[in-house]
């Protein structure tokens, strides 16, 4: 399975790879905050990633690693 | 297999732009341009003075912090000092096309062997969003809070437009990075300017389309959105002079 790893505490929650993920994947954790006090980034349906890393490629703060399965 | 990671040239400190800002963006292609050409032991970057100050936490490379809008003019004596490093300034319009301005043509028109990433976001962010030389007609900032008046203020300044009549300069692009295809292309353009420095052909300047989500009063999403349907128009994508493929034209 394709994994996405988050650099959780360095997200400031601006979305942006939520809106370019074509999968619908992510979502901004609603009822967490970290630690500069945003929603982080979140994967809330991991089983449709298909590791395309247009999500990595938009983030502005380079949180996210993304590993394509066998 | 990792599909995506941070590249090497990348700090791990936390980059301090506000959320959505796509300085994030342009440092990591400059990053992963550096990590792919395998210049990172020589690579010498000029930091300048704006929203991208810090750039210098956030390189692996040497960074040097040049004094306000004095980046080019830096590299210059960085470049001609050790010509077998690779120097490449990292500036703001603030930087680049308003103290700056002289410093950016006449090294342009020398011709100097560097590589300038030049950030084009229509406003001076760092200093709470006034009006810049780049800012468009009719856009409402801080300093012209009922829209920029040309017959007060005058008209933008085209930095790509107006070194391109130069003679000096080996290779101009302006380039966005509003989406993932727009990063991408941003990037082939980054490298290219790289390249050309390696290969010794002179001064290479991209000038990349950014947004200010925060200074805009926009969101991030909107910000990406004002880039297409204002800043392009106004500043059109593409390259605006590349020697090298003259040459070529010409010899055939």
């Amino acid at each position: 399975m394709n994994k996405l790893t988050f650099r959780t505490d360095n997200c400031k929650g601006c979305g942006l790879c939520v809106d370019v993920c074509p999968k619908k994947v992510l979502a901004l954790a609603e009822d967490v905050i970290n630690k500069k006090g945003h929603h982080p980034v979140t994967a809330v349906n991991p089983e449709a990633c298909i590791a395309c890393a247009f999500c990595a490629t938009m983030c502005p703060d380079c949180i996210i690693e993304v590993e394509k399965g066998e | 297999m990792v599909v995506f990671k941070k590249p090497h040239a990348l700090s791990d400190v936390p980059l301090h732009y506000c959320p959505g800002c796509t300085h994030g963006i342009v440092h990591r292609l400059v990053a992963e341009v550096i990590d792919e050409l395998g210049i990172e032991g020589k690579t010498i970057g000029i930091a300048p003075v704006g929203c991208s100050v810090m750039a210098y936490n956030y390189f692996e490379c040497d960074m040097i912090e040049a004094a306000h809008g004095r980046a080019p003019a830096v590299a210059t004596g960085v470049k001609r000092a050790n010509p077998d490093n690779i120097v490449f300034t990292y500036q703001g319009d603030g930087d680049l096309a308003s103290i700056g301005t002289a410093e950016t043509v006449h090294s342009a028109a020398r011709n100097e062997n560097i590589t300038v990433i030049f950030i084009n976001n229509a406003i001076y962010g760092m200093t709470g969003g006034q009006m810049a030389p780049t800012s468009l007609p009719g856009q409402v900032t801080q300093t012209s809070p009922y829209g920029r008046d040309v017959n007060l203020c005058g008209y933008p300044v085209k930095i790509c437009e107006m070194l391109a009549e130069l003679d000096g300069p080996e290779y101009l692009e302006r380039v966005t990075v509003n989406s993932v295809k727009q990063i991408r292309n941003a990037k082939r353009a980054i490298k290219k300017a790289f390249q050309n420095q390696i290969d010794g052909k002179g001064f290479s300047l991209i000038e990349v389309i950014s947004s200010c989500p925060t200074n805009w009063g926009m969101t991030p999403q909107a910000a990406l959105k004002w880039i297409d349907e204002k800043m392009i128009p106004y500043y059109p994508l593409g390259v605006y002079k590349d020697r090298s493929a003259e040459k070529k034209e010409d010899e055939q």
